[in-house]
């Protein structure tokens, strides 16, 4: 019974949702119904890996341009972030130092960061990368930091009881301490990395979910809007559940 | 020939009205070489922090220490810790965090023959077939052996322990710190060893010499209460044991008068002082 409403209960919500969409398409003609949203795309889908065009391609291609894109940027921000964090955590007068610039910084919008980014690298390629690592590394530098912050008194005695050295405190202690901490961190940091790569590509038009949906929209093939939209929920969805793996393996052990 | 020797020790901790806390005020101690001294008091008295110092872990305000003839300034390579709560590496083997005080302390040998040091540590306290398991798997006991034997595997010249039985039940306690005075005494050369302990029994049964330690704020020492008897001691044998009972009766006089005489000072801390007193005598039959 338990397991059934498991089941149940998201399937009902989704048909809510669906009824609502339908309802709205009534209303509003140009908005497409799930049933002609699905007559539109169902190329897409059941062809994901074929490329007609640019940007006319399967679903699976396009996602994975934009998985790559994602993956290059995030992959930037931790590097970055990582360390930064570490740095933040053990040193009082960095903190004291930084912190006032990172609160100005952390709420302003990829929109912001990507003309800055055409600016200083002229090209959209790196200017999208450089949006992604700038917004996504925030929650890895703000967690790395609160986890090193969080090392109990103990482990820091047993630092000191033993006179190990700098570098055998930062590998045997700091970091296994710190890792559930960076974890989350790096798993709200793919967050935005991914709401950041839906933007930049609308702005600078590369091939991807984020290209296609702009160009479908300038092309008035409203469909295929929403069939960006349900994709990026769900690769979003799954890319957070993965990480949300890695983090519960690391809390066990 | 004195072996640590503490000199008008005093240290104050800065509160968060501004004026700062006196802890501990001119104090004082000396201890023979190879001997194992108890520093006993309640809780609060400054205990933990008079063994920090001795330590090296924290500095005093004011007055020196000195450690076989060299004055102390952090942590000695031949002193080791046992501490209430374990500290323990969580995700680290027993192994593993017994090696890497061996690793830390003996730089220059092989990995084998470090790890071969932890094993035969921990084989010494009983934990030969728990040498793969994290603390998280331990029962508290087991914790605090593997903390014992990280103690032991350097070959310690100087040893202080933080009421290291304090986290455990009664039972776990007594056969751990018979092992502890096994260890102490199997040992080739003697380790001078200090302990702070809030158990009067648990001191007479381990120290050649009881220190109590008398709670101001800021507290001082009082004379040195030696225990001379017989060893191996057990609990068992104590409780019946003349001599152990003078003893008994003369720590927890003097640690009384003491809580007697603050309580006086400081009326309305009254109720608390004599309920702690009683404790103390409680405790202690």
């Amino acid at each position: 019974m338990k397991r059934l409403m498991h089941l149940l209960l998201p399937t009902v919500g989704v048909a809510l949702a669906l009824a609502a969409w339908w309802a709205a398409s009534v209303m509003v003609p140009e908005l497409p119904s799930p049933a002609r949203t699905w007559q539109e795309s169902k190329i897409y889908i059941l062809e994901p890996l074929v490329k007609r065009g640019e940007t006319d391609q399967g679903i699976a291609l396009l996602a994975y341009y934009s998985l790559v894109r994602v993956a290059q940027g995030f992959l930037l921000g931790i590097v970055i972030g990582t360390p930064a964090g570490f740095l933040l955590g053990v040193s009082p007068l960095l903190t004291r130092m930084f912190d006032p610039l990172m609160q100005v910084m952390r709420p302003i919008s990829p929109l912001a960061w990507l003309p800055l980014g055409l600016v200083l690298f002229q090209k959209s390629e790196p200017a999208a990368l450089f949006a992604i690592a700038v917004c996504s590394m925030w929650p890895t530098i703000i967690n790395t930091m609160m986890g090193v912050r969080a090392i109990p008194q103990d482990y820091w005695n047993v630092a000191k009881v033993l006179r190990l050295s700098r570098t055998t405190t930062f590998v045997k202690i700091i970091v296994p301490a710190t890792l559930p901490y960076m974890f989350t961190g790096y798993r709200l940091s793919l967050g935005i990395a991914w709401l950041v790569i839906v933007a930049s590509e609308m702005l600078t038009g590369a091939p991807g979910v984020g290209g296609f949906l702009w160009q479908e929209y300038n092309s008035l093939i409203y469909a295929h809007i929403l069939l960006a939209i349900i994709t990026i929920g769900v690769i979003g969805f799954v890319l957070d559940r993965l990480m949300g793996l890695a983090e519960a393996r690391l809390r066990t052990a | 020939m004195a072996f640590i020797e503490a000199k008008g020790i005093s240290k104050s901790f800065a509160t968060a009205s501004g004026s700062p806390r006196p802890i501990l005020r001119d104090i004082s101690l000396t201890v023979a070489r190879g001997a194992f001294i108890s520093i006993v008091g309640t809780m609060g008295s400054g205990k933990s922090t008079l063994l920090s110092i001795l330590a090296g872990l924290i500095t005093a305000d004011s007055g020196t220490v000195v450690i076989d003839g060299e004055p102390v300034r952090g942590v000695r390579t031949d002193a080791a810790f046992v501490f209430q709560n374990y500290s323990l590496l969580p995700w680290f083997s027993a192994l593993e965090n017994v090696r890497l005080a061996v690793q830390a302390a003996f730089p220059g040998s092989s990995r084998a023959t470090q790890t071969e040091r932890a094993r035969r540590a921990l084989e010494q306290v009983g934990l030969g077939n728990a040498v793969s398991r994290r603390p998280g798997q331990l029962s508290g006991g087991m914790r605090q052996r593997v903390a014992i034997a990280r103690a032991f595997a350097t070959d310690p010249e100087v040893l202080f322990l933080d009421e290291p039985f304090g986290a455990l039940d009664a039972l776990t306690r007594e056969t751990l710190q018979q092992d502890l005075l096994r260890l102490c005494s199997s040992v080739e050369r003697p380790v001078t060893t200090v302990m702070i302990t809030n158990s009067v029994e648990e001191a007479i049964l381990l120290s050649d010499w009881i220190v109590p330690i008398l709670p101001g704020p800021p507290s001082t020492l009082g004379m040195p209460i030696p225990v001379q008897l017989a060893r191996p001691r057990t609990i068992a044998q104590l409780a019946h044991d003349e001599d152990a009972t003078r003893v008994r009766a003369h720590v927890v006089a003097t640690l009384t008068a003491a809580l007697g005489g603050r309580s006086r000072r400081m009326s309305s801390k009254r109720g608390a002082d004599s309920v702690a007193a009683r404790a103390l005598v409680e405790e202690s039959r």
